[in-house]
């Protein structure tokens, strides 16, 4: 049974210590669909996407990925279900022992792919990051910006239908920042990955559910949303406290009554 | 953190629980043959160093003890008979785990801990690898295998280290020495010195995944995580050796 969404979040509470950290979330994404995370700090975000590729378990509710049921799954069942999702952790969490190369070669090494493969793989996926040149170093010789472009290159390597992004542009300079969303917005509009994007930075959520990009030949050009297309594919969620506050599209998120909300775009 | 009866309890379980994940894991495909090896020689070769000096100061100490003793007896021919014996059922086995302990077991918990603590082990688990066989298994397996050889090499070095003392401080002759060491070791003597270091090995090993994995509490959690692996391990293998000591025995005639 295939569902038309890839993730569904069914009630989930998870506890750390005695405070609920998420307190009954429920949300799906479709298909191509780019749902942005937006909370205060501690809200619980990084919590969702962890909860989201099994790397912790709710304590109650159900997730959903691709129709599958993924709270009571083995350990060893979830590597399959990983294996259709990217995550770029919100400190990268690069391997400090291995090089660039390695890190991003890393998935391709463990499922056994073979050299020249995975030499050219690496070097198009950094390529594609614009970091081709780092390939050599170790990533305590990158700058931070460097860190979460080539986690992105080692989350991407594998190709997954579902990317989970953890403010994959705190901290980093306008034109780096830029260019991360870009390659988010290509990765959404041009080849239909389904994106979990976590920020508290508001002017990059707005970014993303305002440009669009278009494959015109070999270049990729973003655009922005006008009166004669709007963008249906990116929505918003509004985590507080553990619980969601509101959901949908951009407009509506602007338009919000609600004094939080205002507080919180303001 | 205190060590209420039932916290201890549940650190045995535990370390057990993850004893039991190790040894399943190591059977099962994939093998990181890789890793191991890198292992080996990080932890066998690393080692070394810190094995010889401990072992040829151990044993040249022991000797000048041993002989003051026996000397009272009119018996300091028995020196290197003593020296061999004692370095090899317990010093030898006992010391290269305690220095292993301090310096491998302490590595592994603070790197697994800082792993942890970095998200680089969820990573690893979100890129679909098993981190207990992708990194607890290659350092137990290494460690298990290197710390008989490291005791061997331990052993060794004390002889000599005796033999130094013995010829240059006592005027003992070398045959004498040497004949009386090697005619006192029987064959449960070098099944006892290296059975111990095996479990010991394995003991301080799987100590120092168990407190790296279990670290909390940022880079603070990872000092305490690396003190708390090498007094457990080092207790632990002294709790062992009085066991294995008594076992050894029964089966000496
Ligand atoms: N492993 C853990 N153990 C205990 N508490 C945790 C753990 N992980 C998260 N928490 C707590 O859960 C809450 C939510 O954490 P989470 O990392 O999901 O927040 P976040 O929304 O991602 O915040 P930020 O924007 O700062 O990254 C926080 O209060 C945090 O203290
Ligand atoms: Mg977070």
């Amino acid at each position: 049974m295939t569902s038309e969404y890839v993730l569904e979040m069914k009630n989930v509470v998870k506890y750390y210590g005695d405070e609920p950290v998420l307190d009954g979330v429920s949300f799906k994404v479709f298909r191509g669909e780019t749902k942005i995370i937006i909370g205060a700090s501690g809200s619980g975000k990084s919590t969702i996407l962890k909860l989201i590729m099994g790397l912790d378990r709710p304590d109650e509710g159900e997730i959903l990925v691709e129709g599958q049921e993924i709270t009571r799954m083995k350990e060893s069942d979830l590597v399959a279900v990983r294996g259709k999702i990217g995550m770029v952790f919100q400190e990268s969490a690069l391997f400090d022992s291995l090089s660039v190369r390695e890190n991003v070669a890393y998935q391709l090494y463990e499922i056994g792919v073979d050299e020249d493969e995975i030499e050219s793989k690496v070097r198009e996926t950094l390529g594609f990051v614009g970091l081709e040149d780092a390939i050599d170093k170790m990533p305590s010789e990158l700058s931070g910006g460097m860190k979460r472009r080539v986690a992105l290159a080692r989350a991407l390597i594998g190709h997954p239908d579902i990317m989970l992004y953890d403010e994959p542009t705190a901290g980093l300079d306008p034109i780096t920042s830029r260019r991360i969303n870009e390659l988010i917005i290509a990765l959404r509009d041009i080849k239909g990955v389904t994106g979990v994007f976590v920020t508290h930075r508001l002017r990059d959520a707005f970014t993303l559910a305002t440009q669009y990009a278009s494959n015109g030949g070999p270049t990729t050009t973003y655009h922005r949303e006008g009166a004669t297309l709007c963008i249906a594919n990116t929505r918003f969620l509004l985590l507080r406290d553990g619980k969601i506050i509101f959901e949908g599209p951009d407009e509506l998120l602007r338009r919000s009554e609600d004094p939080y909300i205002k507080r919180f775009l303001a | 953190m205190p060590l209420t009866p039932k916290a201890a309890i549940k650190e045995v379980q535990d370390i057990s629980s993850l004893a039991a994940k190790i040894f399943i894991s190591a059977f099962k495909r994939p093998l990181y043959l890789k890793d191991v090896l890198t292992q080996m020689d990080v932890i066998g070769v690393g080692s070394l160093a810190v094995i010889i000096l401990t072992g040829f100061f151990t044993g040249a100490v022991l000797t000048l003890q041993t002989s003051k003793t026996l000397s009272t007896f009119g018996a300091i021919g028995f020196t290197g008979q003593l020296v061999a014996v004692s370095l090899v059922r317990e010093l030898g086995p006992v010391l290269a785990s305690l220095m292993v302990a301090g310096r491998v077991g302490s590595g592994i918990a603070s790197e697994l801990g800082s792993m942890l603590v970095t998200e680089q082990i969820n990573a690893m688990r979100a890129l679909g690898t098993d981190p207990i066989k992708k990194l607890v298994v290659p350092r137990v397996v290494a460690t298990t295998t290197m710390l008989p050889i490291l005791t061997v090499v331990a052993d060794a070095v004390g002889v000599i280290g005796g033999l130094f003392v013995a010829v240059f401080v006592l005027h003992i002759s070398s045959n004498l020495y040497l004949n009386s060491a090697w005619d006192a070791l029987n064959y449960m003597d070098v099944v006892g010195g290296l059975l111990k270091p095996l479990v010991f090995g394995a003991t301080l090993s799987i100590v120092g995944c168990h407190c790296g994995l279990r670290t909390h509490g940022g880079t603070q959690g990872v000092g305490r995580s690396t003190t708390q692996a090498v007094v457990a391990s080092s207790i632990l293998i002294l709790v062992f050796n009085l066991i294995l000591t008594r076992i050894i025995l029964a089966y000496t005639q």
